[in-house]
């Protein structure tokens, strides 16, 4: 056995990342679920669908099962979102400009799902694949690089990633979430077989890739990845197996749709129930929740611990994020989960003075990738992070930061400066097809002139976007 | 410490905008956020950041200075004492060079900081903080006598022409602190070289001065080919020079300092030495023995500014190159360029401003140059079919 291992391990290629940064947070999950949630109202948001302009398909008091379509793509109307659950449609939630935000639906105590056949994945087309893919609303899954958006039908990925892991601040175990989830794994991956020439690859983490349920999959090409946050991000992991010049086309999908695809064909419902982490050092529960995506953060006020504490002597409420700390979306107590996110964080809000705080010798409850404070003198603590920006915005000063926690070939700098001038050449040329918003999350994070980064590549993202269309 | 803060807090409205005195919210803002780091939460993109902010970073450079500036400060009394042939104990000597110091570290703050104030005044920004360091460094790289209105206008102009013009710290081109020092070369010149500028007093003879006493800096003796102090003197620092400079010792825990907390690049530093001593070295191989060139190389790293500018301006990440490898070749170029000039220039012994403005002006050439061997590196990478 230990033998057939080690041959294993030879055989899996190995990719050493060392810049990032673990960022030691408290409030990790523990690996047991607490609870299935029954949903109430479910959403389903327009908004966590990148550059989406959504066409409606339902009117409120409509009744829906399990994938039937809720809204289209305007501008791609074979690409359809569906209703994760069965019920009736309660309201559809506009803002401004009527832009639309959500449409809550009330779920019925059972599911009720649609039927769309099983199918024989090996001798179905590939066109059969994606007309079931489409309808069903799991096309949405599948997204495509460069931006990040979601891909294109007609289009044929050069390959498919997928990684098996989540590095982020208080991520979710794949290992633990995905643990009964093989078999769909293994189909899923078979149809998206059909849909490259190119194979699907798989990046695991080196410390327990042999634990991984991915690491048992067939027709996949495994690579293991070594270092800190953020080795599990794909974009990552694509830059290091085989990095997406101009005109090249990949697609990616989280291994939790990967089972739903799987599922889809093999018992032929959309079933995208899943096993989300509640984390955090406000929630007085850390562990797994088995939900819908779209389900409200009011079925997890049981979750939560109080609603407001004291920090400097100064009051804190509680940010609720769905996803991580780093990237995910500040929904709100009343909000809802993401589609894309396997992860709610609950912390606390960063409301409060501190006298001389960067005057300070030392700030032992403050956590620093620098070393200008202490905290890299323990490097075991874990801190209680809170949302506080922790100074003023400023322009550039630093140099050399950003590059310690981006383990990319990329200057990111001079990136952000080529968006932030709208250079379209330099973007090209500095890497903008190889990055979304969560590859540069670390960048703002470490930033002492507290730049946006997200938020500058996201609209270089956006620029690029309109410029190719 | 909640008195403070409801005191903040009830003053804020009238120095908020629509306030009584809202055309001062820059002011306040300061103010405020130097007392309290403000309660401003994330709204987009990463919910959680870093601890440090440039307060932080610009104080670690402040105190980085520190050792420099308190050795400045005993040389200042030390060195009188000498010229003079006077008597003094350790503490008489600290407090004469306080006394000298204070003016113009005093002037330096108020007329930088009034005009960083203003500008951010006037633009509607927050007050930045990178003044706090150009602060300290311009009266350390002066020498002790320089008249107060000179050191002003010198402040003046590196904080307007030199960065306020181009949009305020981190999109400034030169070093603001040399800025000013180069200012008053060009514009003062007879305030600035010279044997007897370097000591309080030496220049107008308030005293009878001792026998033999010159007063001149080590670099102006090598150059002149008068015996310099040993190399052990120079690195403890008690010679002549500005009142920063002459400590190499104590600019090496500046270093220590800069190079653990990260806010200073060793890579610059270290370059900027390897460049000055391969420069060195190659002149003393082909150097006629007891010429200038044939001085040891690491006797440079001693005399003059060298030192102090290779850590504390080598290092400023807004005027250096700004990507790693560029801080290698800056680093260097400063190093062979400084001694370049100190060997061959007969005008003015040190090199060490000059080089250093220099390769400011070269640096965004140099990190040109490294961004697209990027590109075209990325071009070319290997990928699966």
């Amino acid at each position: 056995m230990y033998i057939c291992a080690k041959i294993f391990k030879i055989m899996l290629e190995h990719i050493r990342l060392h810049r990032g940064l673990d960022i030691p947070m408290k409030g990790s999950a523990e690996l047991r679920i607490e609870k299935t949630i029954v949903p109430d109202v479910i959403a389903v948001k327009p908004t966590d669908f990148k550059g989406l302009t959504p066409k409606l398909m339902v009117r409120e008091g409509d009744t829906v099962k399990a994938g039937s379509v809720i809204f289209t793509d305007k501008y791609r109307p074979e690409i359809a979102f569906s209703s994760p659950c069965s019920g009736t449609v309660e309201s559809i939630v506009r803002g401004e400009k009527r832009k639309l935000l959500q449409i809550r639906i009330k779920a019925d105590r059972t599911i009720d799902y649609i039927s769309f056949g099983t199918k024989d994945i090996f001798k179905a087309s590939k066109e059969e694949l994606a007309k079931t893919l489409l309808e069903s609303g799991l096309w949405a899954a599948i997204i495509q690089r460069p931006y990040g958006i979601i891909a294109n039908p007609a289009d044929q990925p050069k390959a498919i990633f997928i990684s098996g892991f989540n590095s982020a601040p208080l991520a979710p175990d794949t290992n633990f979430t995905l643990k009964d989830e093989i078999d769909n794994l293994q189909a899923g991956i078979d149809v998206l077989n059909k849909f490259t020439k190119g194979g699907v690859y798989l990046g695991l983490n080196s410390k327990d890739y042999a634990a991984s349920p991915l690491y048992k999959l067939n027709h996949v090409k495994t690579y293991a990845f070594d270092g800190p946050h953020p080795a599990g991000n794909v974009g990552i992991q694509i830059h290091h197996i085989s990095p997406i010049g101009k005109g090249d086309i990949v697609w990616t999908v989280d291994p939790v749709y990967v089972a739903a695809i799987g599922k889809l064909f093999t018992k032929g419902i959309y079933d995208v129930s899943k096993l989300v982490a509640v984390t955090g050092s406000r929630a007085s529960k850390n562990a797994y929740i088995k939900c819908l995506p779209g389900m409200s953060m009011k079925d997890i006020a049981d979750f939560a611990g109080p609603a407001e504490i004291e920090i400097y002597g100064q009051p804190s409420a509680i940010r609720y994020i769905s996803g991580d700390v780093l990237s995910g979306d500040n929904v709100g107590p009343d909000g809802y989960l993401g589609f894309y996110h396997n992860q709610i964080t609950l912390i606390s809000e960063g409301t409060h003075c501190e006298l001389l705080g960067w005057a300070k010798l030392c700030r032992p409850k403050k956590f620093s990738f620098s070393r200008s404070y202490c905290s890299w003198l323990t490097p075991g603590k874990k801190y209680d992070e809170d949302t506080n920006l922790n100074g003023g915005h400023r322009a550039f000063v630093v140099t050399g930061l950003y590059e310690k926690v981006l383990p990319m070939d990329i200057y990111p700098v001079y990136l952000l400066k080529a968006i932030l001038a709208e250079d379209i050449d330099k973007m090209e040329q500095l890497g903008i097809y190889e990055v979304v918003e969560e590859d540069l999350a670390l960048c703002e994070f470490v930033c002492p002139s507290k730049i946006d980064v997200q938020n500058i590549v996201s609209k270089g993202i956006n620029i690029m976007i309109k410029e190719m269309a | 410490m909640k008195g403070l803060l409801n005191l903040v807090n009830k003053l804020k409205p009238t120095f908020s905008k629509g306030g009584k005195l809202g055309f001062l919210h820059s002011t306040f803002d300061a103010f405020e956020t130097f007392l309290f780091v403000p309660d401003t939460v994330t709204k987009k993109g990463a919910h959680i950041r870093d601890s440090i902010d440039l307060k932080r970073v610009m104080s670690v450079a402040v105190f980085a200075v520190l050792p420099a500036a308190a050795f400045g400060i005993w040389n200042i009394g030390h060195q009188h004492s000498l010229a003079f042939g006077l008597d003094m104990t350790f503490w008489a000597k600290v407090w004469f060079g306080f006394i000298k110091f204070l003016p113009l570290l005093l002037v330096s703050y108020i007329v930088g900081l009034g005009i960083e104030f203003a500008s951010a005044q006037i633009r509607g920004h927050e007050v930045n903080e990178g003044y706090l360091v150009s602060g300290i460094l311009i009266p350390l790289i002066m020498p002790v006598d320089v008249p107060l209105w000179i050191l002003a206008l010198g402040v003046a102009f590196a904080v307007i022409i030199g960065k306020e013009v181009f949009g305020g710290t981190g999109m400034n081109i030169w070093n603001p602190a040399l800025l000013a020092r180069a200012f008053v070369f060009f514009a003062y010149p007879s305030h600035i070289s010279g044997d007897a500028i370097w000591i309080e007093g030496l220049k107008d003879k308030v005293l009878p001065i001792a026998d033999g006493f010159s007063g001149a800096t080590p670099l102006a003796n090598a150059a002149a080919g008068v015996q310099i102090p040993d190399f052990m003197q120079m690195f403890i620092g008690n010679i002549p020079g500005s009142i920063g400079e002459t400590s190499t010792l104590a600019i090496l825990i500046g270093a220590f300092i800069l190079i653990l907390t990260g806010v200073g690049s060793w890579k610059s530093m270290l370059s900027c030495v390897i460049g000055a001593l391969a420069v060195g070295y190659l002149f003393n191989a082909f150097a006629e023995p007891g010429t200038y060139a044939a001085l040891p190389a690491y006797y440079h790293l001693v005399m003059g500014g060298f030192a102090f500018g290779t850590v504390y301006m080598v290092t400023d990440p807004v005027t250096s190159a700004q990507t790693e490898k560029g801080k290698w070749i800056y680093g260097f170029l400063i190093g062979a360029l400084t001694v370049t000039i100190r060997l061959f220039n007969p005008g003015y012994p040190e090199g060490m401003m000059l080089a250093i403005l220099l390769m400011n002006t070269f640096a965004p050439l140099i990190d040109h140059y490294v961004i697209e061997g990027n590109i075209k590196r990325r071009v070319k990478r290997a990928v699966i079919k």
